[in-house]
């Protein structure tokens, strides 16, 4: 039912999720109606990036520039974007 | 990473902060749902209800704990007329806001001033297919101003969160409610089986549904579940009176749910009054923090510390902690005992004996006691021994 994600896609946040910075948890946390998703730091700055109009590409590739010394990051990047898009809280845009 | 919901997986263990905040902020309510969980003596704390301050106050005590999820129920919390001042507070204050609403209240007035204040999402209650039901159960004339209400709910944008109590009136109608649902443009549906509290448990033996009934209504949903995909997210709470283990209830005691009452009780659920014994932090006297963290009461049944056999030595009991304990003090007059939902429970026959009498074609047939201010009296003052002789805590 769900396609697999794909370096051109752009995804945005699905309608009425909201991704906050948690001070009391130190971590990013997903909030949607009934739920909540407490993000793990990996998670947490991948969402953070998805913003509705940057590209998967442009995120593994921002991603990799920031943490330089994790390797091969690419595979991790896009499971989790995979899983996001599953559980819908994301929504492609183009 | 860490599901948490109503639906979704538990809570770490370690996991202290009260990351659910329900503010039920008044027990009146023009509704007068047979199904109804609050307490059957409400009334006496419906004369006492916080001020907008002491709520504000307590959005940002809870929101220093961590609080994240605020619900604004009640009653029918749109009986207040300051609920634009706590949807405000909470959404500066970060809170992913829900209000919690049988509809009744709900004006084109109202609801932009919900959206301008950053109120998140809507739960709207609905009850049938059928004028008739809706308007028997609630014992009110509320269908068509459901409809409307919904229609304005998704007029402005919002999520659309249906809330339906399943119970046997509607249970063989979940096709059709589902269908309403989609029609309607529901973007969640909630099928919440009763569970036995409050006024549903004195009317027990009137709502129960059989277990056929729960069987076929769960196979209903699957199936449309698989029509509708992700458009609309379908959950079916099951009943735990028809499971052999009990559910984990609240997630925890005072693991993440935290709840403040109308007139200011701090409780880790919504019938914890019930316990015998039990002093429960106000915030008129006690900070929630304090509430959450040092109150006996809320450190009373938190963790495994206090349980019995058979729960103590059980395999199971990180699972679902030994259940309910106002379900288990409820029937069995015990708080420290297994929840009677569990087949491992000495005190499982009061369930199975409960099953048993929902068959009953004369207990059936006994007349519902709705949920109303003369009957919450009744009830407290000791004038309706009957309706709840069965049960333990109810005067
Ligand atoms: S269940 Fe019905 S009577 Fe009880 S608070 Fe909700 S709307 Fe009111
Ligand atoms: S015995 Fe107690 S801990 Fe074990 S499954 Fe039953 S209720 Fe849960």
């Amino acid at each position: 039912m769900t396609t697999s994600v794909n370096p051109a896609d752009i995804y945005s946040l699905a309608r009425h999720y909201r991704f906050q910075w948690e001070e009391a948890q130190q971590c990013y946390v997903l909030l949607f109606p009934e739920g909540m998703i407490k993000l793990n730091g990996g998670a947490g700055e991948v969402i953070k990036r998805v913003d509705g109009s940057k590209t998967v590409s442009d995120i593994v590739a921002e991603l990799q520039q920031a943490f330089p010394d994790a390797p091969d990051i690419e595979s991790d990047i896009l499971a989790m974007l995979q899983l996001a898009l599953e559980k819908a809280w994301l929504e492609k845009r183009n | 990473m860490t599901t948490i919901g109503n639906n979704g997986v538990a809570a770490s263990k370690t996991n202290t902060q009260p990351l659910w905040l329900l503010a039920e902020v008044t027990y009146r309510c023009p509704l007068h749902c047979a199904f109804c969980y609050n307490p059957t003596d409400y009334d006496k704390h419906t004369q006492n209800e916080l001020t907008t301050e002491q709520w504000i106050q307590a959005l940002r005590d809870a929101r220093k704990m961590g609080a994240l999820q605020l619900g604004i129920s009640g009653g029918e919390p749109l009986l207040r007329d300051d609920i634009e001042d706590i949807v405000r507070e909470a959404r500066q204050l970060g809170y992913y806001s829900n209000l919690i609403t049988s509809g009744v209240g709900l004006t084109e007035k109202r609801i932009q001033e919900f959206k301008e204040g950053g109120l998140d999402h809507i739960q709207l209650s609905m009850h049938d297919i059928t004028e008739e039901i809706n308007n028997f159960i609630t014992n009110t004339k509320t269908f068509e101003l459901k409809k409307k209400v919904a229609a304005m709910i998704k007029g402005h944008g919002y999520p659309m969160v249906l809330n339906v109590v399943i119970h046997r009136y509607n249970i063989g109608h979940i096709k059709e409610i589902l269908e309403m649902a989609e029609a309607l443009g529901a973007d969640y549906v909630e099928l919440a089986n009763t569970q036995y509290y409050g006024w549903s448990l004195i009317n027990r033996s009137q709502l129960m549904p059989t277990k056929e009934q729960i069987d076929h209504a769960e196979m209903i949903t699957n199936e449309f579940r698989q029509k509708v995909g992700n458009k609309m997210k379908i959950f079916f709470v099951v009943p735990d009176y028809f499971s052999d283990r009990p559910k984990k209830c609240m997630n925890g005691w005072g693991e993440v749910f935290m709840i403040v009452t109308a007139n200011g009780d701090v409780l880790p659920c919504h019938s914890a009054r019930v316990l015998p014994g039990m002093a429960f932090p106000n915030v008129r006297e006690h900070g929630l923090e304090w509430a959450w963290k040092e109150s006996p009461a809320f450190n009373k049944y938190r963790g495994d510390d206090w349980m019995k056999e058979p729960c103590r030595s059980c395999p199971e009991k990180e699972k679902d902690l030994g259940g309910c304990r106002c379900q288990a003090f409820l029937l069995s007059g015990d708080a420290e005992s297994a929840d009677p939902v569990c087949t491992l429970s000495p005190n499982h026959h009061l369930i199975e004996k409960a099953i048993e009498d929902a068959k009953n074609p004369q207990l059936q047939a006994q007349p519902i006691v709705f949920r109303n201010d003369k009957n919450s009296r009744r009830i407290a003052a000791g004038e309706a021994p009957e309706l709840v002789k069965e049960f333990h805590a109810l005067p």
